[in-house]
């Protein structure tokens, strides 16, 4: 990332549509595509471009049990042998009076996920935002190729994108 | 693309329920002759708990707790012990028809297209609203003066040493429109009604399921969408009416003004449950050939969800009393965590229909796979069983209440019937719906 010369073939499409088969055109003929950029949601363009499902999830649920085992290792030291203390007449520490574990549970899981996407997807303070055509803010599905993980030659390539139903194909060094 | 499929109930599936209910019956014989034979001599002990309840309510003096002990609560433990596990497991059924009906229902008012393949599982389970209906009410008449502590006339009679104040002030409730203490015209008024309305409403939308088979068009759609709207207001009212009175009622000094919303949350998550159990096992048996895991999700995250949000209002309604810690309230759960069966129960339920489901279905595959699914499914149908034997027991059998062969015996009884009663009503209409509006869109459903 940090390199200075990076050189991508950018293909516009016009339509989603288009965009779906295009993807699949394109990797058929061997061509290992960058990132995909679209102004919405496209529904199957993830499958069309063989990404595994986010482990996200999993994150998130490391980082409850954080926050369970955090809040109870919490609660029974501090009520229990630090400062002992009897509210409402309760028994000290017994299982049915440890539920508020479930706060810390939500908040680590919370504010975890949103770090790890933070940090999965790259995006820090003073950070540059790449745009390889703007117009993928508008109307237009934006598709990169690296060309420096490809075998295929720039103009080979440029002519797959175009038959796979590119209305425009362009240049974009970083 | 849609292929026409029928449910036939093979003589082997029925040997197979005939067999269910034979083994039922033989438990609950046994069980029965057991508890005639260990009950007697237990007769003496009988009402400890309701002294120690008496006492936290402070509503008669002990003398009048003996009294009454030996004047009311006739029946042999052994009969109570029928009497209750008969209402324990006919509440919980009522349910699951029930929640077929408002299954169905919520699918036409949400106007959703994904559940248009299965839809017809849930229409079946309704047909169990009728006989649950007669169940109802034989088994109110039969067992009143047992399992409803409030049926006895002398606790309204201020001269009675049995008079209690604080049921005397509730007395309405029950009675208005006839004689206090006597036949409560305004309970058994509502309880024919709901089932009425139930039953009428489950009707008239099976009537236009069933003509858009013959006829199509999206008329019949429209209709069934009206009808579901209007009968889900009546369900939100009846089903809350109906947890006070046939569950709250029992335990008539106590109340919780969560527990309308408690029975619903139970009987919701044991019907999906169940409908996705069926409907699992129609697809292994190779019937609809349209449910793809995408469809099985949607039921997986349906259960998820709702095993959450009955887990929400178990909270909501503990918590509250737990924290306030009102004499007349906590007795409630006092009675369920101190007391041997109920006990281990208590903890039992939040494992079976929290931990257990929140912990096996979180992954989305586990949610697509259909062997994970029929996992989960009977705990959760079993968990929530065990949900109302502890609304229903401990209330009415005290420090008496057991779960042996006698109950065992008769949740197969009642499960057998049920699904007697559903596979039968399912073989007589189409399986999928042949003219439904929104089959291409649950034919392409994809999440």
């Amino acid at each position: 990332m940090s390199s200075t010369s990076e050189k991508f073939l950018v293909g516009i499409f016009d339509d989603e549509d288009i965009l779906l088969h295009g993807v699949d055109g394109v990797r058929d003929k061997g061509v290992k595509i960058h990132e995909v950029y679209s102004p919405f949601p496209v529904h199957g363009l993830d499958e069309a471009l063989g990404y595994k499902r986010t482990r996200l999830p999993i994150a998130a649920f490391i980082f409850g049990l954080t926050g369970t085992a955090l809040a109870l290792t919490m609660q029974i030291w501090m009520l229990g042998y630090d400062w002992p203390m009897i509210i409402g007449g309760k028994t000290l520490l017994h299982c049915l009076h440890s539920f508020r574990y479930f706060e810390l549970t939500v908040l680590l899981s919370a504010l975890g996920m949103v770090a790890t996407f933070f940090i999965v997807s790259d995006m820090k303070p003073y950070k540059t935002p790449r745009s390889y055509d703007i117009r993928s803010t508008d109307d237009k599905h934006v598709m990169a190729i690296d060309l420096a993980s490809n075998k295929l030659s720039k103009e080979d390539i440029s002519r797959i994108l175009k038959e796979s139903g590119a209305s425009e194909v362009n240049e974009k060094n970083f | 693309m849609i292929a026409d499929e029928q449910y036939i109930f093979r003589p082997e599936a029925k040997k197979k329920l005939f067999l269910l209910l034979a083994a039922g019956i033989l438990l609950f014989v046994i069980g029965v002759f057991m508890a005639m034979n260990s009950g007697g001599h237990e007769a003496a002990g009988e009402h400890g708990s309701l002294e120690v309840t008496k006492n936290l309510v402070a509503t008669t003096s002990p003398a009048a707790v003996a009294e009454e002990a030996a004047e009311h609560h006739g029946s042999p433990i052994w009969l109570k012990k029928i009497y209750t596990s008969l209402w324990h497991n006919n509440i919980f059924f009522i349910g699951l028809g029930l929640i077929g009906l408002f299954f169905v229902a919520i699918q036409y008012a949400s106007q959703a297209g994904w559940s248009a393949p299965i839809k017809r599982v849930p229409l079946a389970m309704g047909q169990w609203i009728p006989i649950s209906g007669i169940l109802t009410l034989a088994i109110w008449f039969v067992a009143k003066g047992d399992l409803f502590h409030w049926t006895h006339h002398d606790l309204y009679d201020p001269a009675s040493a049995d008079y209690d104040k604080i049921l005397d002030q509730k007395s309405v409730y029950f009675f208005w429109l006839g004689e206090k203490g006597g036949f409560p015209v305004f309970y058994i008024l509502r309880m024919v009604i709901f089932f009425g309305l139930w039953y009428w409403f489950l009707t008239l939308i099976k009537k236009h399921m069933l003509a858009e088979d013959i006829e199509g068009g999206t008329q019949h759609w429209y209709s069934a969408r009206k009808l579901s709207a209007i009968f889900l207001i009546i369900f939100a009212v009846s089903s809350s009416v109906a947890a006070w009175d046939w569950v709250m009622s029992i335990d008539p000094h106590w109340f919780s003004t969560m527990f309308g919303w408690y029975i619903f949350a139970s009987w919701w998550v044991a019907g999906l449950a169940t409908i996705t159990l069926i409907v699992v096992n129609l697809k292994e048996a190779g019937y609809l050939k349209m449910v793809t895991s995408n469809h099985l999700h949607d039921l997986g995250k349906f259960i998820f969800a709702f095993s959450i949000f009955w887990t929400y209002i178990w909270f909501s309604q503990f918590m509250l009393i737990y924290y306030a810690n009102i004499p007349e309230e906590t007795v409630y759960f006092i009675e369920r965590i101190k007391n041997a069966p109920y006990s281990w129960i208590f903890y039992l339920n939040l494992i079976l229909n929290f931990v257990l489901p929140f912990l096996l279905l979180m992954t989305r595959d586990a949610k697509r796979q259909m062997s994970m699914l029929a996992v989960v499914c009977p705990i959760v149908i079993v968990g929530h069983w065990f949900d109302f034997y502890n609304m229903v027991t401990p209330g009415v059998m005290q420090h008496d209440g057991g779960l042996g062969l006698l109950e065992i015996g008769l949740a197969l009884i009642f499960f057998a019937l049920f699904l007697f009663v559903t596979l039968s009503a399912l073989s007589k209409m189409p399986l999928v719906a042949k003219n439904h509006p929104m089959m291409e869109e649950s034919l392409n459903h994809h999440i």
